[in-house]
């Protein structure tokens, strides 16, 4: 077969559990974001965009809606004849099956899938995580540094360092020593979990790591500290434009938020820098006379005739005459019935909230700003007639007329 | 389900000069309509919907964009190694002129049609908006036992260059006259010229007429055959819109203002496709204030818009005002300009504070990339 240089490997099988309701049923990567992409659109695009076009996704929690959208691989041009994008699941070998035990454990199950291409270097990715970034340029500083091993790292403030696997290193790159949250950091070089290896390295590190009984099989944990302790070469590739985590409900609602924000760097409209997303066929949006529509994302198939104010709608999202959306997102195929109010929240796909209900509170309507929070209504639900749901709450099963909760 | 008897053959270049505006660049088939789509959508839409998989569109001239559009024929899902897409361009011989009827057109691709193993053949044109159920007229031509099965609609009789035929039926909707009159607006059957047939059957018409020297017009060879063929008319019930001019065309694209006209037109259960551009959702400025207006993605907007449609990548900057308009991809419309009853092309700039006037019955049109 045709040597690869380069072959992505993207870890998808996490379940995201701090985002609670939004992937009961479907995995993080798989996780709407921005009006029309999925999480998983960003690493996908940035492969593409990047001349990385073997791409394995590595999936375990809540496969099926991931495989349907990632399908051939057409939207991000990766249904090809040589390399093209692989959902790669865990599965049954002649000496057992196992579940992917952790990161680097996902890896090492699929060396036979990555021996096929035999690659120069292996990248890992996340989907956790909206960025642009070029990964060919992080390639090359791998290649001039000689590095076994060049990891992705974003400058944070020193208060946040604790929450981050730190990267200390000499001046020129070279790491000499990886802190799991740090208590005290030494510095604010925050790993931003994108690896690139040699593969023959990569390869042997993760063999033994597998005999390792007491190993968690762990990137972060294992394979990376080994790497450190054995004197390979590790090398830090300085990132800094937008990057944000979407683990949790409130970086997930930022995120969103941030596009509507004329400071914040991240342009999906670059021509240069697309990111392609699997999309349905819908009508163009209907914004009718009753409509006022301001500060906000509006995506194909919806129809507008009441209040959208800095929020983000996907597509086919109906929002009716008297209804008002504010500080919120909507999801695909989800119904604001007239005088219903949607007020920092997200709403999740085809989700109907019934008139004359609220969903979500203004931090100025609430007592104690500790109890404030984006509240969440989860998938296929009703919230009912003249319902409340309040600041914070996360909707799990359909609320009844006039209930709060 | 797919259905493997029936293929399609779509003309694209059909009554273009009745839009010449629109077309002096593109074939009819590739006219924008509607914010997102182009005229064959629909066409190739109906076809597919139906369970076609092998469709040939037959253009004449200016067909670039038409390919530009259509490509592997992927959003329809007619990339396929059985039957799928097939541009087939006419080529000039001795025997063949480019600029004469279908019988001519059909002629030059007549291997593609012998070639083909599906039993009946719809041929249509580009020029209709509509979202039509063509299996059940598959369906009722094999019931009628008719050897042709014309679609017509009861209404105005719309402009054609090509002279539409109006169809004289019995009751049981076996057609006795065809004519072609002139007396554009007044209500009768008109074909919509989406025609079945067997495959054999119309290659042997095209044979005959060229042996024979017969008219280089299909229907011209139909009409003459009435006696001796079943010629059977199926009344389209659907909402439908046929392009016949530059007002025309503003008004099918201000009909899908309707919220009942959309529900008909983008039925889920037959969803018209188009080419997927990969745009971004679009952008409502703070100062923005649009009403009754269909927006396609990409689009940012700052200023006023109403009732209007708006294609993809529309930028309308703050202060500017849009009324009755109809502009097509990534045209620019700069601060403080003012447009009514206007039609801009694609990539059309106003400058700042320019103010353009139409008419409702005159749609002033601004050409492709041109600056104003």
């Amino acid at each position: 077969m045709k040597k690869t240089e380069c072959v992505a490997m993207l870890l998808a099988g996490g379940q995201g559990s701090r985002l609670g309701v939004l992937t009961q049923k479907i995995a993080k990567p798989a996780v709407p974001y921005g009006g029309k992409y999925r999480i998983i659109d960003f690493p996908l695009s940035n492969c593409v965009n990047s001349g990385i076009e073997t791409v394995g996704v590595l999936t375990q929690y809540q496969p099926l809606e991931l495989n349907d959208y990632i399908g051939s691989g057409k939207p991000w041009d990766l249904d090809r004849s040589n390399g093209g994008v692989h959902v790669l699941p865990p599965y049954q070998k002649i000496e057992g099956a196992d579940w992917y035990k952790g990161t680097a454990n996902a890896i090492y199950q699929n060396i036979p899938f990555l021996e096929r291409y035999n690659p120069e270097y292996v990248l890992i990715l996340s989907g956790d995580h909206i960025y642009k970034m070029d990964y060919s340029d992080m390639l090359k500083r791998h290649k001039e540094t000689g590095a076994d091993c060049t990891i992705a790292v974003l400058e944070v403030s020193l208060e946040e360092a604790s929450r981050f696997g730190i990267m200390n290193a000499h001046e020129d790159g070279t790491i000499y020593e990886f802190e799991e949250k740090p208590a005290n950091p030494k510095s604010n070089l925050a790993s931003m979990g994108i690896y690139i290896f040699n593969w023959s390295i990569l390869r042997e590190y993760l063999e033994n790591d597998e005999k390792d009984p007491n190993s968690s099989n762990d990137f972060g944990k294992n394979i990376i500290p080994n790497m450190l302790n054995n004197g390979e070469k590790l090398i830090t590739y300085p990132f800094s434009a937008y990057w944000k985590d979407v683990g949790t409900i409130d970086s997930l609602w930022e995120a969103n938020l941030d596009l509507l924000n004329p400071k914040v760097e991240l342009d999906l409209a670059d021509p240069n820098w697309r990111i392609y997303s699997r999309t349905p066929s819908a009508s163009p949006q209907f914004i009718s006379d009753t409509a006022v529509v301001q500060n906000s994302l509006v995506t194909e198939g919806c129809n507008i005739s009441g209040k959208v104010d800095f929020s983000i709608l996907f597509e086919n999202v109906t929002v009716e005459e008297g209804a008002e959306v504010r500080d919120s997102l909507v999801m695909p195929g989800a119904v604001i019935k007239s005088g219903a109010s949607v007020q920092y929240a997200i709403v999740a796909e085809n989700s109907v909230i019934e008139s004359g209900a609220k969903v979500g509170e203004r931090p100025e309507e609430v007592s104690n700003l500790d109890d404030w929070g984006v509240a969440v209504v989860g998938a296929d639900l009703t919230v009912g007639k003249n319902a409340s749901v309040s600041a914070k709450a996360m909707v799990t099963q359909s609320v009844k007329e006039g209930e709060k909760v | 389900m797919k259905n493997n008897n029936v293929m399609g053959v779509v003309f694209a270049n059909v009554n273009d000069d009745l839009i010449r505006e629109l077309t002096e660049v593109r074939s009819m088939a590739s006219v924008p309509f509607g914010g997102r789509y182009r005229m064959i959508d629909f066409s190739l839409s109906n076809l597919v919907n139906a369970g076609v998989s092998k469709v040939g569109i037959i253009p004449k001239y200016n067909y670039h964009s038409l390919m530009d559009h259509v490509g592997s024929g992927k959003p329809w899902d007619l990339d396929r190694k059985s039957g799928g897409l097939s541009i087939l361009p006419p080529y000039v011989n001795s025997e063949i002129s480019i600029d004469t009827g279908r019988i001519d057109s059909l002629s030059s691709v007549m291997s593609y049609l012998s070639k083909s193993k599906e039993n009946y053949i719809v041929l249509c044109d580009a020029d209709v908006v509509g979202n039509i159920d063509i299996s059940k007229m598959v369906d009722a031509h094999i019931e009628s036992k008719a050897d042709i099965t014309f679609a017509y609609k009861n209404g105005p009789l719309p402009k054609s260059n090509a002279n539409i035929m109006t169809f004289e039926m019995q009751d049981d909707g076996r057609i006795v006259k065809i004519r072609t009159p002139e007396n554009y607006g007044v209500i009768c059957d008109f074909s919509l010229d989406i025609i079945i047939m067997q495959r054999t059957l119309l290659i042997d018409l095209v044979k005959t007429a060229r042996e024979e020297n017969m008219s280089h017009r299909l229907r011209d060879v139909i009409s003459s055959k009435i006696d001796t063929l079943k010629l059977v008319g199926y009344e389209v019930k659907e909402f439908t819109l046929v392009i016949d001019g530059t007002d025309s065309y503003a008004n099918a694209n201000f009909a899908l203002l309707d919220p009942a006209v959309r529900a008909e037109l983008f039925a889920l259960e037959r969803p018209i496709y188009t080419k997927n551009r990969d745009d971004v959702p679009t952008r409502y400025g703070l100062e923005a204030k649009v009403s009754n207006s269909l927006i396609a993605d990409g689009c940012v907007i700052e200023g006023e818009v109403n009732d209007c449609v708006l294609f993809r990548g529309v930028k309308v900057e703050k202060g500017a005002k849009l009324s009755n308009c109809i502009i097509m991809q990534d045209s620019v419309v700069r601060s403080n300009a003012n447009l009514r009853c206007v039609i801009a092309d694609k990539n059309v700039e106003i400058t700042e504070g320019r103010e353009l006037s139409g008419a409702p019955t005159h749609y002033m049109t601004v050409r492709k990339s041109s600056k104003v």
